[in-house]
């Protein structure tokens, strides 16, 4: 292993591919992920720029460096936005003239829904890094997404629910939408199970990378369910170019968006900081131990 | 039916659930760093 390399790394199955490169990385040599275990003598360059972009955050101790700051900064933040929509939300709009005041949990319902599809996205895209270019915390990131994209996945069915009993006459029904997010809560469960399965396993990371991959093919069935099943739950009524709400009732809902998605980004830094700082104590001890 | 037992219920359940997986995280993160 290079000197520069952390040694803790190299217990986490998703990290062995970390070792030789971020040396490289934090080197500021530029080595092609296909060649990064080829050249054994890295060449050291003072200029920074030389570092790869996709890797650039590779060194465990660089992206701390950057999440430390940026932790607090996201989640107060993002807590501001969404006191501010939801107060504006709550006392600031009008009841709507059909949901009548129902129509207030759609600053909650929408955007869970939004981030429990969205981190599903985050974890397909890391899966592809680690599969493709092994970017070593690419499956950290992944499992740091898993929790809090399974909860937001089950706030988004939860709140559905509520909203559905004064509104649809029922708590659930078996129809397109709320089938397929379901689904999706049950997929991320699974990709959980998976993750740990296989780092008790020793596994390399692989096959929970696959299903990541695997997983989204969910998301378009989510998206077009309103389309291809006419059934209780409405068609879209948002979509990033209109809106079919009147604004009067709409722009409260931007604020909690991005409140609960820079929460939710807060969290997933906290839990990668988390997972990073307990891989590197294990590390400690085992050389401690040896 | 009276909505607003509804409303409060939707915000309370998701703001304990955000708030509650928030504190779980940094105390696993503060945890996690001061070993």
């Amino acid at each position: 292993m290079p000197k520069s390399a952390p040694l803790f790394l190299a217990r986490r199955p998703e990290m062995r591919a970390f070792t030789t490169r971020a040396a490289k990385a934090a080197a500021g040599t530029r080595t092609h992920p296909d060649n990064a275990q080829l050249s054994s003598t890295p060449t050291r360059s003072r200029r920074e720029p030389n570092v790869p972009s996709l890797h650039a955050f590779a060194n465990p101790a660089r992206f701390v460096k950057l999440a430390r700051p940026l932790t607090p900064i996201l989640f107060w933040t993002g807590s501001a936005l969404l006191a501010f929509g939801l107060w504006g939300g709550l006392t600031r709009t009008p009841p709507d003239y059909l949901q009548g005041e129902t129509v207030r949990i759609m600053y909650l319902h929408v955007p869970t829904a939004s981030i429990g599809m969205g981190a599903w996205s985050g974890i397909a895209l890391c899966s592809i890094l680690f599969l493709v270019w092994r970017h070593p915390l690419a499956m950290v990131a992944a499992r740091a997404i898993a929790l809090p994209g399974a909860v937001f996945a089950a706030l988004c069915l939860v709140t559905g629910s509520i909203w559905g009993r004064p509104t649809w006459g029922t708590w659930w029904q078996w129809d397109g939408r709320l089938t397929s997010m379901l689904l999706l809560f049950f997929v991320y469960l699974g990709f959980m199970a998976l993750t740990r399965a296989d780092a008790e396993r020793g596994g390399d990371g692989r096959i929970p990378a696959i299903y990541g991959v695997a997983g989204s093919v969910l998301l378009p069935i989510i998206r077009y369910s309103v389309v291809w099943w006419n059934t209780l739950h409405q068609g879209q009524s948002i979509s990033l170019t209109k809106s079919t709400i009147d604004n009067s009732i709409l722009w409260p809902l931007p604020f909690t968006l991005f409140g609960f998605g820079f929460i939710f980004a807060a969290i997933v830094l906290m839990r990668m900081r988390a997972m990073l700082a307990a891989a590197k104590a294990e590390a400690r001890m085992r050389r401690m131990a040896q | 039916m009276n909505p607003w037992p509804f409303v409060i219920s939707a915000y309370g359940v998701t703001l304990a659930a955000v708030a509650a997986l928030a504190l779980w995280s940094w105390l696993a993160m503060r945890r996690s760093e001061r070993k």
